[in-house]
């Protein structure tokens, strides 16, 4: 894994007031990214807006695509093109993408896609929160594949978590989301951009063999593959067919399972490295809320007053959704009452926190269906019904 | 000053992969000298695969190499030399 | 390669530019795209081309397949995305020459939206167009350029939709260089790959194909070899005419040549000239040669 600093043309150091999109964009343009190819959907469409503007003086392209579909196939061939790239949608933009994101996968094609989630289903809210896409991001790609998703609660992590995503997606050859929603995506808060000598960018993992040796699809110790770009002289072929190590179609039982296994191994086997959170006062906890994006932020006040109840509340505030932080959980589920999981939508990451327990905690839900954030009153009524 | 006596028509030497042909006919269809015609033996795929008929007749052309689907017949000069030889036919 | 194909004491010229060890191909016997193929090669050889720099894209379909074929910088993308795929590399490394290779169903159907995107951007690629007036891969479907009454497994009884004139579409979106021949006209759809390869912009050539399984087969029409002579026969040569005289009705008359030839700003001379202009010595202008 090589790491540069960042290029200081595209940092923008400083201490600015910005809002989540726009603190997307300067993530982007500081981790590297130098194409984005989008479409225009609320109430992401500021990031690219962000992106656009900026883009000129930093040196790299702004396309605005037909449809989500042409943005994200778009950034698959500038990823082979040689370049960083990344997008940013929301749900009805997400769901279009969905197939191509397999491709990405499948191709082990390294971008960033930030969804600034909205109220669903369908058109939903355009203009007001959700939470709503957490299970699709995982699962929405038809067949089995891994992804890596980040969730950022303000629009400095908005930031810090763009350049991570980066970072992880070019580790891991793999397409990583950015999953804020509207409440943060439109927040304005402070943004403290540190200088590029500080700021760790990580390479692409470029083969530096010989070119009549290279196999675009042969996993390196770390189960991740070398990659190349077109024009390099490489003459490789790659492929969303099922394929074998050198990258050509392999149209059998034993290609699959090769494939599918390593597509999904390489980050399984990583995940330890890959999973963030942040827990406070866990260790002696009856009750441990696990919150993410914006939720979280409401999910304070509301552990604050029933801490002032005398409640033994812990907090776990979900840095990466995805893989998901199963061990943590199992480990804490067996010393605790119960877990509560505020979300804005229906109990999506709820589902893998029961799962994750296995029984040993129940997991209480604390749904809201987006529009407006959670009444920390209404988490703390649950977080009290959860204690007795 | 007239040059068409020392001017010689080129030829061709055909090689056909037999077993990598479909029996599509292109080649044989096509060959404006009629060289070539499909057999009667099969290959491995059991496909008829051409054969060369009219051997001195191939003018190098390409026609046959420039058609076929299979990248599986193409012609090469045959130099000034071997023009007097029986070349090797294909049965 | 298996032992059972025979090795000839000679290599054709044609196998440095393939994957040889994916040779023979999964088409069928008569198809026309393996001679696309070799037509495409040759201009590509004939082309002084780095072909370091030359990337295939496809998408899916029996055309789709080409990418695998051939030995370049090749990529086999999803159902109608050849264009936007094609769109981000040459954009990511504009110094690439960008080929999108793929089926009349991949490009006009699914892909119809990317198409006319990609042309009115003066995108620089060349696209090449196989049309065999149907979904072949899947088993014969009918297709936005089969012709009415062709018989096909989701037109049983006859097709009776209108179909797409393709040169006219590419000539409506803004191609600065659109072309139609069959499949047997070899040299010139070779000479027109070469004069395609040359001129920046959004290229475009359809190439009529038989598709021997499938749209020859359900409408009777012989097999690989008359169906090839059908289309050569009934082409009709008229460089420069009118794009909107195109129609081909079914097995009709094919009017085939060079329609339009034309230069046009690309997107990206567009987007330097324009962001320089407003922006000034501040603007970094892209893909560009750097001092």
């Amino acid at each position: 894994m090589k790491k540069v600093k960042a290029d200081p043309k595209g940092v923008l150091t400083g201490a600015h007031y910005l809002d989540g999109d726009f603190a997307i964009a300067e993530g982007g343009l500081a981790a590297g990214c130098r194409f984005f190819a989008g479409y225009p959907i609320t109430p992401s469409t500021e990031t690219a807006e962000r992106f656009v503007e900026r883009i000129p003086f930093v040196g790299g392209v702004f396309i605005q695509m037909e449809d989500e579909i042409a943005s994200i196939t778009a950034l698959i061939g500038a990823v082979w093109g040689g370049q960083k790239a990344m997008t940013v949608t929301s749900g009805p933009g997400f769901s279009l993408m969905m197939e191509n994101i397999g491709l990405a996968a499948m191709m082990e094609t390294p971008l960033v896609i930030a969804n600034v989630q909205r109220g669903g289903p369908s058109t939903g809210l355009p203009t007001l929160v959700g939470q709503g896409d957490m299970m699709q991001v995982r699962w929405g790609s038809h067949g089995d594949i891994k992804i890596i998703a980040l969730a950022p609660d303000s629009p400095q992590e908005c930031f810090d978590l763009t350049i991570e995503a980066f970072n992880l997606s070019e580790m891991y050859r793999v397409p990583t989301f950015i999953m804020t929603d509207e409440c943060v995506g439109h927040m304005h808060e402070k943004v403290v951009i540190p200088p590029a000598d500080k700021i760790e960018i990580v390479e692409r993992k470029w083969y530096e063999g010989p070119k009549d040796k290279y196999l675009p699809y042969k996993p390196d110790k770390d189960l991740v593959p070398f990659m190349v770009k077109a024009g390099d002289g490489y003459r490789f072929h790659t492929t969303g067919l099922t394929h074998d190590e050198r990258g050509y179609p392999a149209i059998n039982a034993e290609a699959q399972d090769w494939c599918v296994r390593h597509l999904n191994d390489k980050i399984t086997k990583n995940a330890d490295k890959i999973i963030r959170f942040e827990e406070d006062q866990t260790h002696n906890a009856e009750i441990v809320v696990i919150s993410y994006g914006i939720t979280s932020r409401v999910a304070v006040k509301a552990v604050q007053m029933a801490r002032k109840a005398g409640i033994k509340v812990g907090t776990l505030r979900l840095i990466t959704c995805w893989p998901f932080p199963e061990k943590r959980i199992k480990e804490l589920a067996g010393k605790i009452k119960a877990f509560v999981v505020p979300e804005l939508n229906y109990g999506q990451m709820a589902l893998e926190v029961e799962r994750a327990s296995a029984g040993k905690a129940p997991a209480v839900r604390v749904s809201h269906m987006g529009g407006w954030v959670h009444d920390p009153e209404d988490i703390l009524k649950v977080i009290k019904e959860a204690a007795k | 000053m007239i040059y068409f006596g020392t001017l010689k028509p080129k030829k061709g030497k055909i090689h056909i992969n037999k077993n990598r042909c479909k029996g599509c006919g292109f080649c044989v269809e096509y060959c404006p000298k009629d060289v070539l015609e499909l057999s009667e033996e099969f290959n491995v795929k059991g496909y008829h695969p051409p054969r060369v008929v009219k051997e001195d007749d191939c003018i190098y052309c390409q026609l046959c190499e420039a058609i076929c689907p299979e990248f599986s017949i193409f012609v090469t000069l045959k130099k000034e030399e071997e023009e007097g030889e029986k070349g090797e036919s294909r049965p | 390669m298996n032992e059972e194909y025979c090795e000839v004491e000679e290599k054709n010229p044609m196998e440095e530019f393939l994957r040889m060890d994916r040779i023979p191909h999964i088409w069928c016997p008569g198809c026309g795209l393996g001679t696309v193929v070799t037509s495409f090669v040759e201009a590509v050889r004939k082309s002084d081309l780095d072909l370091d720099k030359l990337a295939v894209v496809s998408g899916i379909g029996c055309t789709g397949r080409i990418a695998g074929y051939v030995k370049f910088d090749s990529f086999h993308s999803t159902h109608g995305r050849a264009l936007p795929f094609a769109t981000g590399l040459k954009l990511a490394n504009p110094d690439l020459k960008v080929v999108v290779i793929s089926g009349d169903g991949d490009i006009h159907g699914i892909g119809g939206n990317h198409f006319i995107h990609a042309a009115r951007r003066n995108m620089d690629m060349l696209v090449i167009c196989v049309n065999n007036f149907n979904y072949a891969m899947t088993g014969g479907q009918v297709a936005a350029t089969t012709p009415k009454l062709a018989n096909l497994s989701t037109a049983p009884y006859g097709n009776f939709e209108y179909s797409f004139s393709l040169p006219y579409l590419a000539d409506a979106c803004g191609a600065t260089y659109v072309a139609r021949w069959t499949a047997l006209h070899l040299r010139r759809v070779t000479r027109s790959i070469q004069e395609a390869l040359q001129k920046r912009g959004f290229s475009y050539i359809e190439v009529i194909t038989p598709c021997v399984t499938l749209y020859a087969r359900r409408n009777r029409l012989g097999d690989g070899l008359s169906l090839l002579k059908y289309y050569y026969d009934n082409a009709e040569i008229q460089h420069g005419a009118d794009t909107r005289t195109l129609d081909i009705g079914y097995q009709g008359k094919i009017i085939i040549g060079k329609f339009i030839d034309r230069e046009k700003p690309t997107f990206l001379d567009c987007m330097n000239e324009h962001l320089a202009k407003v922006l000034g010595d501040k603007y970094q202008r892209y893909g560009e040669p750097h001092d």
